[in-house]
């Protein structure tokens, strides 16, 4: 008998032992998780939107010393062509990207194996009074005639603030991410009001109205659509809503906020149905009985006794509703248009967080400015996240606490 | 008798290690020499080729750490980049392995059937918005992009948009079946994709690279004869010191059989 029970004692410990064990391996790989995002993330705001081993030169006698981001890029898109309207000289601006060195000096100027290059960059830059030169900063040598112009670093406010998103764009990179984090939000928002009553009310109906039956039929069939793949979703998106909403709001384009609200809004619905479900009938039988048995009507008890009980209950599936909303990536990226504009109504394209992420990242330089500038928004939409589940949490104990 | 066995093995595994060499870089290339190394290595049995996408800049960059023995790529090397391989001591060799026509496609109800590469450069830029400016309907244009990160992107931003940012308005696309399905569906729609792809739900238009003397319409005859102005080469590059090793593929892939492939893969022969 004895060493039967200690046999035992050890199974025990050591179930105990793998429970503990797995338990901080999840914690410690949750947090390793997002110490990664962040650590990744932050270095974004040391960095100069310039590429580090390159430079923009002017020539000496111009008298502009620096350039805000925003204006290299318009400057390089030929938008501004004239240095007066930078408050400096009248004089035509002439753009000479790397590349372009070829068509000022011949390949022989140039040298076989390119060792005339810097000495070609400085006269080049020395020559021409209106021009600026995006060059690498290696053959920026110690007798190089023009003088270097101080680009900003990104700044919080650039970044936050920014309208503008052309992470690729050449010289300047232009990282203003308000159009993603407002395109995160209304996709969102907009996938929310439409499952959340929805998906209540389907959830209302199984635990309270529907017969037993009925229920055994419909519930398979709703768990079924958190099956299907996201991507499927999406093409289901791209080929049926996205033309139908064309047509319905006379649109030109259909690839619109709405249309990813709707497609998260389904697939959100299985995960709001069965959790929702799943709390209303917790609801005691003795309370329900009561609460009919004084007369109230079925939709009373429904209203006053179901729905405040099981709260607790419906907020989570609220959460875990949203959180699929605010992180899911395929289906949006493929029905949302992905224009990194500002969003004023949800008939427009919008790029979300999640879609820009995904679709970027995949060829981003590895510790590069735009790869940091990735993960900062990773990180953004961790504390959206982290905000909403603090929020629900909050609001769903306040309640508790009154009754 | 176990050492003999063993040496035999050895020998086995160094014969084809001999052989054994990896393609890196371009995703448009990537269905073109998969499907090379494929016929190729039913050819020569004891060939083994590794094909590798992730982008033009994956492959050269391999190329210079030395971890591929092709590096593929959809556009020229970068004189940056030569300048890193000059660095780390690499002499290289580039083939043009094949072209790849890109075709400007609207909507098939769209009257609009030829652009100049100006109008083009203004309707990507967002300079032009509606499709009266361009000799068409009252109608708004919906402009369809590739995503930032391919290789597409960039060479229509360098050729035909001499550089100029995109409009920030400008719809991307994960996915070039992606934009087919959406010009086919959208009335305004205009959006670029590989002469491959070009199909009965969209129109094709001609392009016009000498200020609208002459407008091209991309198809296997233009892109060959190099009237056509948007077509691209599609490039192999090597280190020297491997030539021996990656010789026979070049070979392979510049022979008939390998143009007759490249043919079938929807890209545009040399000859």
């Amino acid at each position: 008998m004895k060493p039967k029970s200690f046999f035992n004692k050890l199974l025990e410990k050591i179930a105990e032992g793998i429970l503990a064990i797995s338990g901080s391996i999840t914690t410690l790989a949750v947090l390793l998780i997002v110490i990664f995002l962040f650590k990744e993330g932050v270095g974004l705001f040391n960095q100069s939107s310039v590429d580090e081993n390159s430079i923009i030169a002017v020539n000496k006698q111009n008298p502009i010393n620096k350039l805000k981001p925003s204006d290299v890029k318009k400057i390089f898109d030929q938008e501004l062509t004239n240095w007066k309207q930078l408050g400096g000289n009248d004089e035509e601006i002439v753009v000479v990207r790397f590349t372009d060195i070829s068509t000022y000096y011949s390949d022989e100027k140039l040298g076989a194996n390119l060792e005339h290059l810097p000495a070609c960059f400085s006269n080049l830059t020395d020559s021409l009074k209106g021009a600026i030169v995006y060059m690498p900063a290696k053959y920026a040598l110690k007798d190089f005639k023009g003088k270097k112009i101080h680009v900003d670093k990104v700044s919080l406010l650039d970044f936050f603030a920014g309208r503008e998103w052309f992470p690729t764009a050449e010289p300047s990179a232009q990282l203003g991410i308000l159009p993603l984090i407002l395109g995160t939000l209304w996709v969102s928002l907009g996938a929310i009001l439409l499952s959340l009553p929805l998906g209540i009310a389907v959830a209302i109906y199984m635990a309270e109205i529907a017969s037993p039956r009925f229920r055994s039929f419909i519930k398979p069939i709703i768990e079924l659509l958190s099956g299907i793949p996201s991507v499927v979703f999406g093409f289901f998106g791209l080929i049926v809503i996205v033309p139908m909403i064309q047509k319905t709001f006379g649109l030109p384009v259909g690839e619109t906020g709405l249309a990813g609200s709707i497609i998260l809004a389904i697939m959100a619905l299985p995960t709001i149905i069965t959790i929702s479900e799943d709390a209303l009938r917790t609801t005691p039988r003795a309370m329900k009985e009561a609460s009919l048995a004084l007369g109230a009507t079925r939709w009373q008890t429904i209203y006053r006794i179901v729905i405040p009980y099981s709260i607790s209950g419906l907020t989570a599936a609220a959460i875990l509703g949203i959180g699929r909303a605010v992180g899911e990536t395929m289906a949006v990226l493929m029905v949302t248009g992905n224009a990194a504009i500002m969003p004023k109504t949800l008939l427009e394209p919008v790029r979300t967080i999640p879609a820009t992420i995904a679709a970027e990242l995949g060829e981003s330089s590895q510790g590069g400015l735009h790869y940091k500038a990735l993960f900062t928004l990773g990180c953004i939409l961790f504390i959206i996240t982290l905000a909403i589940n603090l929020t629900v949490e909050y609001i769903s104990t306040k309640r508790m606490n009154n009754k | 008798m176990k050492k003999l066995i063993l040496s035999v093995f050895a020998i086995a595994i160094m014969a084809g290690a001999s052989y054994a060499q990896k393609i890196k870089g371009s995703d448009t290339m990537l269905p073109l020499s998969q499907k090379e190394a494929e016929v190729f290595m039913k050819e020569h049995k004891n060939a083994r080729l590794t094909v590798i996408g992730g982008g033009s800049g994956v492959g050269i960059a391999a190329l210079i750490e030395g971890t591929t023995d092709l590096a593929q790529a959809s556009r020229k090397i970068k004189l940056d980049e030569k300048l890193k391989l000059q660095e780390a001591g690499v002499s290289f060799k580039e083939v043009i392995a094949a072209y790849d026509a890109l075709a400007v496609v609207v909507n098939h109800n769209n009257p609009v059937s030829q652009l100049k590469r100006e109008q083009l450069e203004g309707i990507f830029t967002g300079k032009i918005k509606n499709w009266k400016e361009v000799g068409g309907p009252d109608l708004k244009i919906v402009v369809y992009s590739r995503e930032t990160s391919s290789g597409t992107y960039e060479f229509f931003k360098e050729h035909v948009m001499k550089n100029k940012n995109y409009a920030s308005n400008v719809l991307s696309m994960p996915a070039t079946g992606a934009i087919i399905q959406s010009v086919s569906q959208t009335k305004g729609a205009i959006g670029y994709v590989g002469l491959a792809y070009v199909s009965n739900n969209v129109k094709a238009l001609k392009v016009s690279y000498n200020g609208g003397k002459s407008y091209i319409g991309p198809s296997m005859a233009t892109a060959k004869n190099h009237t056509y102005p948007v077509v691209r080469p599609l490039y192999y590059y090597y280190n020297t010191k491997v030539e021996n090793k990656v010789k026979p593929f070049i070979n392979f892939v510049l022979s008939p059989e390998g143009q007759n492939i490249v043919e079938k893969v929807g890209y545009v022969s040399k000859n």
